[in-house]
């Protein structure tokens, strides 16, 4: 029964429902109360739970946000049930905490991972487009350093207690988060009293929607660079199947819900400086296809036991922090007084965004290791 | 003596990037080892799809997948 599970959900057919499924459950999230054309988006809830624990102090994105626990715990159940738990660490970690910080920011000077990326284009923001050509751009290169040799080398074995480290790390976050206890006067634990880090779905829904996604992501690897990654170095359409699967599911269920509103301008919590949008997401694609996975893909694979995974994650979350406290995120497009005031980033974080394509390009140039 | 590609440990695509060229070396049969389901699974169905059959066996929580033409 497991085995036959296990086939179904490697199929065409299991990838497609799993990215069918969170296309439909992310415009859901928003109307439940989740920001617009953000009912799930890994870059920007990461960044929300480093705004809650004080990490960052911008008050407008500081919320425990429960859809991330959910998928690293899904993923957990997943794993265990079919057995496939298995802790491993090794693979330069400190390397890919690196590539998660920049990863982070620049997501940030697009405001948003991959997976918003889509879940905005299929709400109608269309300068979403360009940002998702210069995900493929980045994903592109992250190819070209893969064909060159470009490889962090092998995981190993390790204890099962450091398997659940990043587990047991989402269930004290989710303790914090029910419980938000205070720790400091006009200190954290904190949650937005505005801005979209004070919208958000019931707690209980948005962690048992969060787990399902974990779940099925667990056993369907769905994994958004993958997707493109995949397509550029082997012609294999399998992972992109379920991407294409959450954008036409998503839009459909955004013009049922009456969320679908194009243009390219003011689009919420977004900006329109064509420049940064595509930069910001060549370093983000970049940086995860050297990473070998997406936001969310390391959430899950974090939960299946990966420590390297782990420490991918806890540099998304590190270099959210820096993004807020150096002013390296993208602010958005204003209309004020009827007039549009164009946003994009800060020259700080035009510098953050080139100096992280520039460490990038250096790790793949400089990390490659003969493996056959 | 079988072509053997030891892929275990690395993470995607790897895996998939070792297996296939091995494949178009073209001399088989062709033993791969890799360690999780994940690279297991991506293996298996590259080689299908380039018309190889593929018999996988366990070894503890290690698999070797045998291709051949």
């Amino acid at each position: 029964m497991l085995n036959r599970l296990t086939r179904f959900f490697a199929s065409r057919w299991g990838i497609i429902l799993a990215g069918g499924l969170i296309g439909v459950l992310g415009p859901l999230l928003q109307k439940l109360g989740n920001p617009p054309n953000m009912g799930i988006c890994v870059a920007c809830f990461e960044r929300d739970i480093a705004g809650a624990l004080g990490l960052h102090r911008a008050s407008v994105v500081q919320y425990i946000r429960p859809e991330i626990i959910g998928f690293v715990l899904g993923s957990t159940i997943a794993a265990l049930i079919f057995r496939e738990f298995k802790a491993r660490s090794g693979s330069a970690p400190i390397v890919r905490f690196i590539l998660g910080a920049f990863a982070m920011i620049g997501a940030l000077a697009f405001l948003g991972c991959p997976w918003r990326a889509n879940f905005r284009l299929a709400g109608g923001d269309l300068t979403a487009i360009p940002a998702l050509f210069g995900l493929i751009l980045g994903i592109g290169m992250g190819v070209w350093f893969l064909r060159k040799g470009y490889n962090l080398g092998r995981s190993h074995k390790t204890y099962t207690a450091v398997g659940w480290i990043m587990p047991v790390l989402m269930i004290g976050l989710l303790l914090l988060g029910i419980f938000q206890p205070v720790f400091s006067e006009g200190g954290p634990i904190f949650s937005s009293e505005k801005g979209p880090g004070s919208l958000h779905a019931p707690l209980l829904i948005s962690l048992g929607i969060g787990l399902l996604i974990g779940f099925l992501a667990q056993r369907t690897r769905f994994c958004t660079m993958g997707a493109v990654r995949d397509v550029i170095l082997m012609r294999d359409f399998h992972l992109l199947s379920g991407l294409l699967a959450l954008l036409v599911m998503a839009f459909l269920t955004n013009l049922v819900l009456g969320q679908f509103n194009p243009g390219y301008t003011a689009q919420p919590i977004a900006h329109s400086n064509l420049l940064w949008n595509i930069l910001g997401m060549v370093l983000a694609g970049l940086a995860y296809a050297l990473a070998g996975g997406c936001p969310g893909r390391q959430l899950f694979l974090s939960g299946e036991g990966d420590g390297d995974s782990g420490v991918f994650v806890l540099g998304m979350i590190t270099g959210a922090a820096f993004a807020h406290n150096f002013n390296l995120a993208a602010k958005t497009d204003a209309v004020v007084d009827g007039v549009l005031k164009v946003g994009g980033l800060s020259t700080a974080g035009m510098v953050a965004v080139i100096l992280g394509i520039l460490v990038c390009i250096v790790i793949g140039f400089t990390m490659r290791e003969k493996t056959a | 003596m079988n072509k053997l590609v030891d892929a275990r440990g690395l993470s995607c695509p790897q895996p998939v990037m070792l297996a296939q060229k091995a494949i178009e070396e073209g001399v088989f049969p062709i033993e791969v080892l890799v360690d999780t389901v994940t690279s297991r699974e991506n293996v298996r169905r590259m080689a299908e799809f380039r018309k190889c059959k593929v018999e996988i066996t366990q070894d503890g929580d290690e698999f070797r997948l045998v291709l051949s033409k």
